[in-house]
């Protein structure tokens, strides 16, 4: 059933009493600054409680069931996490409040500093960057910077492998360079011939997403930073992939120079339905200065003897990349999860992410082929096309919502045809996967005796399979009612 | 605290699934099969542990609950309706992703749409996206879209002084990859119709705030018209508690229009994560920037909603796309959307009223005590909710009084972000500040004076 809108539903004078009477002399308004109407809707508290409640049960989380979204680690988000995000003392602190006032919350983003440079092997690191894209963009810039100190300010090429993420080139481009294209080799790794031919003096570096899009650690990683390295170029390691590697192996000794992790990935921050991520920013010695603004240093204070932090800017700094400090409210959740987990926690993680991951590659093989079937990591990808079928990846991922699960990611990487990406985590029992093996079993057979059943799904969710064509043709992107 | 579900007995019969021994086989393409460190973190602890040791962190931070508050600069304490957090709280919401499918997604694509809808009628603008990170970021973004799409080849942008000093610095980074110029005079004072004759046939676009960084209104009026027939673009940065009860950007021809959401029902949380706020007009739509959400039928004719022209977006355009930007402020957004249609039209009017009338009621107050002057720079502009007092001696130090001794949060130093303003502060007043901790406010800076 249609829920309507804010809008429609809105009746004009109705309103909710909530604010106090004015206790000071009213000045007057400048009244030729004035608006005669705000034009926002006019509801009762309970309407809009009871509308963003049913609005709620049209909408599929984590906490709703199995969310195999490839490259998005949909994992459990822990509620003590939540829990302690809400305290006052998190949330009514000003960013510019005097820091003898917020001594704590330095102190904790000091310490998950610490803890992420442990993690991933980096000299420094910056949680400034509010969104993993965002960690992309100013590892670029601080590799411009970087290389621009050392007398090289022409390097403007960027490569990147043909199965990342499509925010590495975007980023690239907004970073004023050119992204170079490198393609895959018939294992699903970086083409390291190709990579050797693209490699010049004007190389700024590349992007590698490690284990890459399909899953796959890139085994040649030694000869790949060798070959960058030795062009004067530098190595970003795109953190999205990192759940599968914590405790594992540290990508900063693996030669990565800069990397970004994704707190609300790795570390089981929720997503928020797009946002707030958070992309701190792991830098290596030679890297450290140029991070961006900025970052808390601890000192011993010598008047108390106990430890006291303050902000402050690297000395190259490349600057400031969003207004305040970062996403506080997501490093507060982030380290409460690192405390909790621990080393053998993370290392944990990692080896059950990896293990779900090869469970099911192994359990749906046969019905949806892998291209590049050898041990993945914590994803991996297949053809959404059962043998013997006509159907498409959508249609498979339409009808996977009719069994209660959320779709994995579809049709990406680009390079394989009719992809489906899947990434169940570590928090995912057996049953589950069992249960979702059984139904991507039951829909690759009924993909070749009854397709239109594919094709007309999903059949039990809020809305029947929605018309992008029209939306896109029609641009209705806000409200023309009258009101 | 740990939770992968695995039994010994279920590890067992995966492994014999996937035809291995063991777990750490799992990465044996690894340089030397994985080198399995010894992470150097300290022990981990249980829920219990972790909820005492957060406690203590926090017990360290004194927070504005506890002492009056009067600093803002882009980040305000404002009242939020306990509705807000019983929407962020729900399940559904906070654990899902991004609605790329939107079938299972309604719920979060239908409030964006809504917040769409309300942002463009409090902007009076004709296109909302479904958020950015921040405001910073936004107009940031902002730029990009008027040298990179509505106003390519041209070389500089003209951005007013009085732009939060925080969004300058992040236009700045931002601009790094850019072949592009800031043009900031140095005068903090000067009025936006002041920087039109600044315009000429290279400017990509001028950026104002008004409310501006001083709390004080720009004269909009003319403003764009003068712009545009330079060839530019007019940029406003909004403070959207404002646009309650006083003229949009909008209503005076900007053609982008951002702000920082945070005021709209997000709490402060040492300054994020926080919602940008970015709209624009209709010619612009194939350059903005984000998700977008439209409307649009199901199979059986049905309303949904589902992310639409995502083919300016990098998941598809890839290095052609107008922003790298995937993961934004969504539930940012969904508690904006959810304050908005709280307090709604009348609502929202009576907290810009109570922000107005209580920050003259502290102006006047502060004002007549001797040594102080309220806007001094520009006495008879009219004001929002903050606004700057000279003061006779720095004002690190009235801060540093007003902390120790009265247990009260100063306003901003402005000698941090200009030059030779060492002894002014800005100070912000909302609809939370009492008369009494005014009062107070004016009697603890009156005993500077003596």
């Amino acid at each position: 059933m249609d829920e309507p809108t804010v809008y429609e539903m809105s009746v004009q004078g109705r309103h909710a009493d909530l604010l106090p009477d004015c206790d000071v002399d009213e000045a007057q308004f400048p009244e030729n600054l004035v608006r005669a109407d705000n034009g926002l809707p006019e509801l009762s508290e309970q309407q809009v409680v009871r509308h963003f409640m049913r609005l709620s049960q049209r909408n599929f989380g984590v906490d709703s069931g199995f969310y195999p979204l490839g490259s998005c680690t949909m994992k459990y988000n822990p509620k003590i996490s939540e829990q302690l995000a809400r305290l006052p003392g998190f949330t009514a602190i000003h960013p510019l409040q005097h820091k003898s006032m917020v001594q704590g919350a330095l102190a904790l983003m000091h310490e998950l500093q610490e803890q992420l440079k442990e993690i991933g092997g980096f000299a420094s690191v910056s949680l400034q960057p509010t969104a993993g894209a965002q960690g992309e963009l100013t590892a670029l810039m601080m590799m411009r910077a970087y290389q621009a100190a050392q007398g090289e300010p022409g390097r403007n090429e960027v490569l990147i492998p043909d199965s990342a993420h499509g925010t590495n080139p975007a980023s690239a481009t907004m970073a004023g360079c050119i992204a170079v294209e490198i393609p895959s080799n018939d294992r699903g790794g970086v083409d390291l011939k190709a990579l050797r031919a693209a490699c010049s003096d004007r190389l700024v570096g590349i992007m590698l997403t490690n284990p890459n899009t399909l899953g796959l650690f890139e085994e040649r990683i030694s000869e790949l930073v060798e070959l960058i390295h030795g062009s004067g170029g530098l190595v970003y390691g795109d953190g999205a992939n990192m759940n599968a590697l914590t405790g594992i192996a540290k990508p900063g000794h693996l030669g990565i120079d800069l990397m970004h992790y994704n707190l609300h990935k790795t570390f089981a921050t929720p997503h928020g339905g797009g946002g707030p991520g958070s992309g701190p920013l792991g830098a290596s010695a030679a890297l450290a200065p140029f991070l961006p603004s900025p970052i808390v240093e601890r000192s011993s204070d010598c008047e108390t003897g106990g430890m006291s932090y303050e902000l402050s800017s690297p000395s190259h700094s490349i600057g400031r990349m969003c207004t305040f400090h970062g996403n506080f409210a997501v490093f507060v959740r982030a380290y409460a999860y690192l405390r909790g987990l621990g080393a053998e926690g993370l290392r944990n993680n990692a080896l059950h992410a990896v293990l779900n991951a090869n469970y099911l590659r192994v359990r749906l093989g046969d019905e949806y082929p892998v291209p590049f079937d050898r041990i993945c990591m914590h994803e991996f990808v297949c053809r959404g096309q059962p043998g013997g079928s006509k159907v498409h990846a959508i249609d498979i991922s339409k009808r996977l919502m009719d069994h209660g699960f959320h779709p994995p990611t579809n049709y990406f990487p680009l390079t394989v045809p009719d992809a489906l990406m899947i990434e169940p985590t570590e928090t995912e029992n057996k049953e589950t996967l069992d249960a979702f093996v059984d139904a991507m079993l039951q829909i690759a057979e009924e993909a070749r005796e009854n397709p239109e059943i594919l094709r007309a799904a999903p059949h039990t969710a809020p809305v029947r399979r929605l018309d992008e064509v029209k939306a896109a043709r029609d641009l209705t992107v806000c409200e023309t009612v009258e009101f | 605290m740990h939770f992968t579900p695995h039994t010994d007995e279920e590890r067992r019969q995966m492994l014999d699934a996937i035809g291995i021994e063991s777990l750490e086989e799992l990465f044996r393409d690894l340089p030397g099969k994985g080198s399995f460190p010894q992470l150097d973190l300290p022990p981990a602890l249980s829920e219990m542990e972790v909820a005492s040791e957060l406690g203590q962190l926090a017990a360290r931070n004194a927070t504005t609950e506890n002492a009056s508050s009067f600093l803002g600069a882009g980040c305000y304490r404002h009242f939020i309706p306990a509705t807000v957090d019983y929407v962020l709280q729900r399940g559904e919401f906070y654990t899902s992703y991004t609605p790329y499918q939107p079938e299972l997604s309604q719920g979060m694509l239908q409030a964006m749409f809504e917040y769409q809808s309300m942002i463009c009628r409090l902007t009076d603008m004709e296109v909302s996206n479904a958020s950015h990170y921040d405001g910073s970021t936004s107009l940031a973004e902002a730029a990009l879209l008027a040298f990179g799409g509505a106003k390519e080849g041209r070389s500089h942008i003209i951005v007013s002084p009085s732009v939060h000093p925080h969004y300058r610095e992040v236009l700045a980074t931002y601009l790094r990859g850019a072949d592009a110029e800031l043009i900031i005079p140095d005068d903090p004072s000067i009025a936006a119709t002041d920087l039109l004759r600044l315009i000429d046939s290279e400017t990509a676009a001028l950026v104002v705030q008004s409310p501006n960084f001083f709390g004080r209104f720009e004269e909009l009026e003319g403003v764009a018209e003068a712009t545009h027939s330079g060839g530019a673009l007019l940029i406003v940065v909004t403070d959207p508690i404002s646009l309650g009860l006083f003229k949009p950007p909008g209503a005076y021809g900007a053609d982008v229009v951002v702000a920082d959401g945070q005021p709209l029902g997000l709490q402060p949380a040492f300054g994020g994560p926080s919602l940008g706020v970015f709209a624009t007009r209709r010619e612009h739509i194939r350059h903005l920037v984000g998700r977008l959400v439209g409307q649009t039928t199901d199979l059986e004719g049905q309303r949904g909603f589902v992310l639409t022209l995502a083919t300016r977006e990098q998941h598809i355009r890839r290095a052609k796309a107008t922003s790298n930007i995937c993961t934004n402020s969504a539930l940012g957004a969904l508690a904006a959307a959810t304050y908005l249609a709280t307090l709604g039209k009348h609502g929202l009017r009576r907290i810009a009223e109570l922000c107005f009338q209580k920050s003259h009621y502290a102006a006047t107050k502060i004002g007549e005590i001797p040594g102080f002057e309220v806007n001094p720079d520009a006495p008879s502009i009219p004001f929002f909710k903050e606004f700057v007092v000279s003061l006779p001696c720095p004002a690190a130090h009235a801060n540093d009084i007003l902390r120790e001794k009265h247990g009260i949060i100063g306003g901003y130093d402005l000698g941090q972000s200009y030059p030779g303003q060492d002894e002014r502060m800005l100070l912000a007043v909302t609809e939370m500040n009492t008369r009494e901790e005014i009062d107070c406010l004016a009697a603890a800076l009156r005993s500077l004076a003596l």
